[in-house]
């Protein structure tokens, strides 16, 4: 059967919730919190409707929603659930169970800062604090991307090879929130593509009795357990591209983990992750139209780190910008640009790279500053100085 | 005079950027995803997207909606609007609408001042159109309630041209006829013709 495409004028939220029903999940156990909270609206809604059969357990907050995810995936079931910002936080501790367990749970996370000051809206933060939780991190640029994102995400987590859980990320308000233009598939292309779920050690399989978490005393196979976690996510990156590679067959939509635009001639390149990547995209179009050899360079996949990937887009150019929408405090700089300035060190050139700190809180990503960020790299790659300091993208 | 979308010196042709100006309750929000589904309805493409803060009812708020014949990268909020919609024209003295406005934009105000007045007032350029209709009174004629959002979108209609009427009331007869009886579905219907109608520019 050929897949049929309906376009839609809708939310990056709705597109999720969308794509949740047509994963089928056995349960969904979630706190609301905004900006999230119309993704567990709408498929609560779902769930009373009888469009999907799914367990619906609202939960008092989002650790015991993650302690229920984890309940119901290790005994057996397909669990997705969706957080952000402080929910997530408030996850943290069952997030590495999750992962140590080898649940292939799915969340969607709908990026929102983290308090002081209260702020609702968009940075990577939330998503950052979590980045050594175990979990496998996608982004999204576009509500079509967050809705392709969740499909894949469901195959990734239950491969026989991963079992890790997958945090699917969209942008909080400025994808969840806004309305575009954007493909859903019809049911049946999406159940027959996320297969039907074949739990690995399931506790309610009464003939092969096991138990999950268990302590292990001083001495025990701690660091082993945590190995083996390792070796799972280096592996999860080749069916990550399997399983993005198929997802294309299906939706006629490109995936890789690094995605370029524009780079075939680029002397300089903006590294970038979630909905900015649009910005820099047009941006780049139109530097180029003034002789700058600009391009993209769209981070999808930021665990496992595409650390070859990114070394291929890059090690060709003149100078290179990482846009980080979260701080790492007395860090070397934001989370990807250190990690990316790491991957470019075993180059016999050096290349100059910059870091710019933007858009927390939700602050606006206006084109002019993305201009002003191709600007410097022109200048740094006819010979001018790399910039010292704090780049803070917009700050008064 | 009346204002055509064609490009105004943006990177992208034809592409259209309307900033709506409205006081939280008045269905700024509302009437953006009417605009975005009609312009989904004519095979363009669109973004509207509402700026969300302190959303006490009464207070001033934003939202914004692009539309265009290509895929749209842009992400961020308009400030260079080539259409500005103003819900209340009491915010004219509170918030500066057309900051940022194009040269050869449009603004289009629910009010009962003549568009001359308002252009004077807000001291724009001859190049700029001001479009003004009472939708607030047609609102209450038709619908009976002060919802002026949905005639400002057949005003829209009218000057911009960017999006077409009949698809804008085949959307609303669809949307609406989920959740509404015909009488109410008919005053909407009603609204948006006399808006269409009633809209004067200078």
């Amino acid at each position: 059967m050929p897949v049929k495409h309906t376009t839609v004028a809708t939310t990056g939220n709705s597109m999720v919730a969308d794509a949740m029903r047509q994963c089928a999940p056995d349960v969904v156990a979630a706190y609301p919190i905004t900006p999230q909270t119309t993704i567990v609206e709408e498929f609560a809604r779902y769930v009373a409707q009888g469009r999907v059969h799914t367990e619906y357990v609202t939960t008092e907050s989002e650790h015991s929603a993650m302690s229920a995810c984890i309940g119901a995936s290790a005994a057996g079931a397909r669990v997705i659930t969706a957080t952000c910002g402080p929910g997530l936080a408030m996850m943290w501790e069952m997030l590495y169970i999750a992962s140590g367990m080898r649940l292939p749970i799915v969340m969607l996370n709908t990026n929102r800062t983290l308090s002081a000051p209260i702020n609702i809206h968009c940075d990577h933060s939330d998503v950052m604090g979590a980045r050594d939780a175990g979990w496998i991190l996608l982004f999204a640029e576009t509500a079509q991307e967050a809705y392709d994102n969740t499909i894949m995400s469901v195959r990734i987590a239950e491969d026989p090879d991963v079992l890790l859980p997958v945090m699917s990320c969209l942008d909080g308000f400025i994808t969840t929130h806004s309305i575009g233009r954007a493909q859903t598939m019809d049911d049946e292309s999406v159940k027959s593509f996320v297969g039907d779920y074949t739990p690995q050690n399931a506790l309610l399989d009464v003939e092969n009795p096991v138990s999950h978490g268990n302590f292990v005393f001083l001495g025990g196979p701690y660091i082993e357990f945590k190995r083996s976690q390792r070796i799972a996510m280096d592996r999860s990156k080749s069916v990550i591209e399997r399983v993005g590679a198929e997802f294309s067959e299906l939706s006629g939509r490109p995936f890789s983990l690094v995605e370029t635009d524009m780079m075939e001639d680029a002397e300089v390149a903006i590294v970038v992750m979630g909905s900015s990547a649009g910005n820099v995209r047009h941006v780049a179009r139109q530097m180029r139209a003034e002789g700058v050899k600009a391009g993209l360079v769209k981070v999808r996949c930021f665990r496992p780190f595409p650390a070859t990937e990114l070394v291929a887009a890059l090690s060709g150019l003149k100078a290179v910008a990482v846009l980080d929408r979260s701080e790492s405090f007395g860090a070397e700089g934001g989370p990807l640009f250190t990690e990316t300035r790491s991957a470019l060190y075993d180059l016999e050139r050096r290349i100059p790279i910059v870091n710019y700190i933007y858009g927390l809180g939700g602050s606006d990503v206006r084109l002019d500053l993305i201009k002003s960020v191709f600007t410097d790299l022109s200048d740094i790659a006819g010979g001018g100085v790399v910039p010292e300091g704090l780049n803070y993208l917009g700050a008064r | 005079m009346v204002w055509r979308p064609g490009g105004k010196g943006k990177a992208m042709q034809q592409l259209t950027e309307i900033r709506w100006h409205a006081r939280a309750g008045q269905g700024a929000v509302t009437a953006a995803k009417l605009v975005a589904e009609t312009a989904l309805a004519a095979d363009q493409y669109m973004q509207a997207m509402p700026e969300y803060g302190p959303e006490r009812m009464g207070a001033p708020i934003k939202a914004f909606t692009r539309i265009s014949p290509e895929p749209i990268d842009i992400q961020c909020n308009i400030e260079n609007p080539d259409v500005v919609v103003v819900l209340d024209d009491s915010l004219l003295d509170v918030v500066n609408v057309v900051e940022g406005l194009e040269t050869d934009g449009a603004v289009i105000v629910n009010t009962c001042t003549p568009p001359e007045d308002v252009k004077r007032a807000l001291g724009l350029a001859d190049s700029v159109t001001v479009a003004c209709v009472d939708a607030s009174g047609i609102a209450l004629d038709t619908i009976k309630r002060d919802i002026p959002n949905t005639p400002m979108v057949g005003a829209l209609s009218k000057v911009t041209g960017a999006i077409d009427l009949d698809a804008v009331k085949g959307l609303l007869v669809k949307t609406f006829g989920k959740k509404f009886s015909q009488e109410i579905i008919d005053a909407n219907l009603a609204s948006v013709d006399r808006a269409y109608e009633e809209v004067t520019t200078a």
